[in-house]
């Protein structure tokens, strides 16, 4: 079992250092480019639209294209064609955009494009609140495409894990070809934040894998030992091929069961069965404590507080903040709750991620806060969640 | 003539299909023009249309219904020297009405080759939006009830540059391709033809019978001289490197230590236009002049200049975790909008919470310690309250100093607005506590 802290909780009141003060959109759009994206399209929407902002300022003077697309549908296909051209892409939306995204998206699955995907929830159903913060798509993100097969979705908590984890999400976008979501939240989008850039650690840049000189090139041809095709461009020397329907290796049409189910069943495994090394979270463990906070996202800063705080009388607790939500890092969760009798889990909806927790944790109580109201959940909150027997 | 025919895929459509001959008139034209298969994307959607990325020994990219051209897009704005060719049928052009006309405004150099049989023959010869409104297709009475378009008219009308319809018999048709491909711009063909798997089974359609109604049309031959402009990627390109390279984000170190410790929260309510969030900033600036941590959050209306505007910062000599505000140090009432957000945090504080009202604002009944201020009185007009406000806070040494203000307004601002910013630190007052 492997995992990875992605940010260390500074106990001490020493900053000596150079901060600036960054949004999460900006933050993401600056990881961006870090990453290597070179071709942005979005469509307006509040509150992500200070991606497209920051993208637009950033790619063009690099050589880059940002574009606006006449709708979202449009945005997320200019973005295929561009990467099916070689390039890391990214688009970003919130709720309503996402929604219009979802045949591109089971295409990106389906036909193995890489893209990054920003998700700025908003509250919804629907149009909702525009400036209000939710955890709202958390199923959505996973769900929200036909054929029904996995995605990556990684959850910043603030500014700097908004850095952090859209570098990993282009490097698992290029290494797995597969949309990769950064699910954030207008309370983190939006909210600007000091940060010292310096210390940000970033992690290594991977790009897709190139075939080795071999006759010829399959487009969906899978090597050795290996779960994913090799990448060539299209528009380069040798001739490439994609397409939405269900492919052969040579990406042409089949009808062959057995390529049919064994590609979907790939598809499936490559994330699945990979996902422990990119199970990314954060962990406070306190000695002895039979309960187990599991939060994700904005409302991870609210249990830190309550962890941290010294006179709050809380019962004592440990807490898992995940950073990956899917695939599930089960085997992750299931070792961070085996000494607890009793895991909390709190999040911004009305009882997404929780539904998953209880399946993996059946011999555990498990209880669950959520609140859909745009207020941010409270120390306080969470503390009578957790007082609570 | 070389052919990039792909010999082992050869097109499988009905008997008497238009797009069987169609498919070797382009082969025809790629041939004509000496390309290699490496040169040309062909980029194709659903339905009988969608199946020519198979025919031909070039790239191919087949994706979902009428999205032809957003990949196209995205494909030739990486590869400006690919030769980007996309099909689409009539039903295509419906469901993708959005892409077109921005394809036609934005004027990419792409080529769309419409495949124009009047109706859906994959899916039983539903109507589409160029079923003529007399036909009888397998929409019942639903096309009656509706005119077709002419895709030339709309694209030339859009900012199509170049619009050209044919019949797929045309003998002229693989020249008339040639010159929708060499085009340096977007280009549209409207190709008519027979679809005799549906269309043809209630509806005589000839040869002859297109040209006729092609007659009828108002002509649409090539260039539309109106719509002549620069192409698109080329703009861009041109234009993407004249943009000046963005700065990194300035980084302030800490030059001074806070006046108070601790974690400080202040709430600023105001309405749009009182430049609250620009405040908050200063204010978040402020703070990293003393290594303290800052986050802001804003919350506005989607409408500007009208509507509540109200700014939360929280500035702490720790981390930051939770980013809401609850129990503020300081909450300045500058309007009443935004006040009215926000009536439960006054009733939630004691004495220890400073708020600053400024005279004309009402506040609801609160145990914090009130301070009135006549802004007008001073001459500070309303876009300055908030400003003045934060400049009122350092001067009585709360949550920041007078020092950490003026560097961090020098940070922010330039010039007059420097000037005029700095004055006013010196000048704003209370008024005397009753």
């Amino acid at each position: 079992m492997t995992g990875f802290f992605l940010t260390t909780y500074s106990q001490d009141g020493e900053f000596d250092m150079t901060q600036c003060l960054l949004e999460g959109n900006e933050a993401i759009a600056r990881a961006a480019v870090s990453a290597g994206c070179r071709f942005f399209a979005g469509y307006p929407i509040t509150p992500a639209t200070s991606i497209s902002n920051t993208m637009l300022k950033l790619l063009p003077p690099l050589g880059g294209t940002c574009i606006q697309g006449e709708d979202e549908i449009a945005s997320i296909g200019y973005c295929l064609g561009a990467s099916m051209a070689g390039l890391k892409v990214m688009t970003a939306t919130s709720g309503p955009g996402l929604s219009l995204y979802s045949e591109n998206l089971s295409f990106a699955i389906g036909s193995e494009i890489p893209i990054v995907i920003i998700n700025v929830q908003r509250l919804g159903p629907s149009t909702g609140s525009a400036t209000r913060g939710a955890d709202g798509d958390i199923q959505f993100m996973q769900w929200g495409n036909s054929g029904g097969l996995p995605v990556i979705v990684l959850a910043p908590v603030d500014v700097k894990d908004c850095f952090v984890l859209t570098m990993h999400a282009f490097d698992l976008a290029e290494e797995y070809r597969c949309p990769v979501f950064v699910a954030s939240n207008k309370e983190i989008g939006l909210t600007r934040e000091s940060i010292d850039l310096d210390t940000i650690e970033k992690p290594e840049i991977v790009t897709r894998a190139a075939p080795p000189e071999r006759e010829p090139f399959l487009p969906f041809g899978i090597p050795p030992g290996r779960m994913v095709p090799d990448f060539l461009p299209i528009g380069g020397e040798t001739l490439v091929r994609q397409t939405s329907s269900t492919h052969g290796p040579n990406g042409y049409i089949t009808v062959d069961p057995n390529k049919i189910g064994g590609t979907r069943q790939r598809l499936k495994d490559k994330l699945i069965s990979n996902v422990g090394r990119f199970s990314y979270y954060e962990e406070f463990r306190k000695e002895g404590a039979d309960t187990l906070l599991i939060t994700y996202g904005v409302t991870t800063r609210a249990a830190r507080d309550l962890l941290h705080d010294q006179k709050s009388g809380t019962k004592p607790f440990s807490l898992l903040a995940l950073k990956t939500l899917w695939p599930i890092p089960k085997a992750l969760i299931r070792e961070k709750a085996r000494e607890v009798k009793r895991v909390v889990v709190v999040e911004m909806n009305l009882g997404q991620y929780v539904r998953e927790v209880k399946r993996i944790l059946l011999d555990k109580e498990v209880d669950f806060f959520g609140q859909m109201d745009g207020k941010l959940i409270t120390p306080g909150q969470i503390k009578e969640v957790i007082d609570h027997v | 003539m070389s052919s990039l025919l792909n010999t082992a895929r050869p097109p499988a459509f009905c008997p008497g299909c238009a797009h069987e001959s169609v498919a070797n008139v382009i082969d025809k034209c790629f041939g004509n023009m000496g390309l290699k298969g490496n040169q040309i994307a062909v980029v194709s959607d659903i339905g009988c249309g969608g199946l020519f990325d198979t025919f031909f020994h070039t790239h191919a990219f087949h994706g979902l219904h009428g999205r032809a051209l957003t990949y196209a897009t995205g494909l030739k704005m990486a590869r400006p020297e690919l030769e980007v060719v996309v099909i689409m049928g009539d039903g295509g052009l419906g469901i993708g009405g959005a892409h077109l006309l921005s394809a036609c405004r934005r004027n990419l150099s792409l080529s769309l080759f419409i495949l124009n049989n009047f109706n859906f023959g994959m899916t039983g010869g539903q109507y589409s939006s160029t079923t003529p409104s007399e036909a009888q297709v397998g929409s019942g009475f639903l096309n009656n009830l509706e005119r077709p378009l002419d895709v030339c008219q709309v694209a030339a009308g859009a900012g199509a540059p170049f619009v050209i319809r044919r019949s797929g018999t045309d003998k002229n048709l693989a020249e008339d391709m040639e010159r929708a491909i060499r085009f340096d711009g977007f280009s549209v063909m409207d190709i008519w033809g027979i679809c005799p798997g549906r269309y043809q089974k209630k509806n005589k359609l000839t040869p002859r019978g297109i040209d006729e109604a092609l007659a009828t049309l108002p002509p649409a031959e090539g260039p539309v001289k109106e719509n002549i402009r620069k192409e698109y990627g080329q703009a861009y390109r041109e234009t993407a490197s004249s943009q000046k390279a963005s700065s990194e984000p300035l980084g302030i170190g800490k030059s001074f230590d806070p006046p108070e410790p601790g974690r400080r929260e202040v709430v600023i309510l105001g309405s749009a236009g009182q430049r609250i969030v620009t405040a908050g900033e200063i204010l978040c600036l402020a703070g990293l002049t003393a290594g303290l941590k800052a986050t802001q959050k804003n919350e506005y209306d989607i409408t500007v200049l009208r509507g509540a505007s109200n700014a939360e910062v929280i500035l702490s000599s720790e981390e930051i975790g939770f980013t809401g505000i609850e129990r503020p140090s300081v909450i300045a009432a500058l309007g009443q909008n935004g006040v009215g957000r926000r009536r439960k945090l006054f009733e939630s504080v004691d004495r220890d919470t400073l708020v600053l009202q400024a005279d004309g604002i009402e506040v609801p009944e609160t145990n914090a310690t009130v301070r009135r201020i006549d802004f007008e009185g001073q001459g500070i007009k309303s876009p300055d309250w908030a400003l003045a406000s934060i400049s009122l806070l350092a001067n009585l040494n709360r949550v920041i100093s007078p020092e950490m203000l003026k560097s961090a307004l020098e940070t922010r601002f330039k010039g007059q607005s420097l000037i005029s910013s700095l004055e006013l630190l010196d000048r704003v007052e209370m008024n005397n506590p009753t």
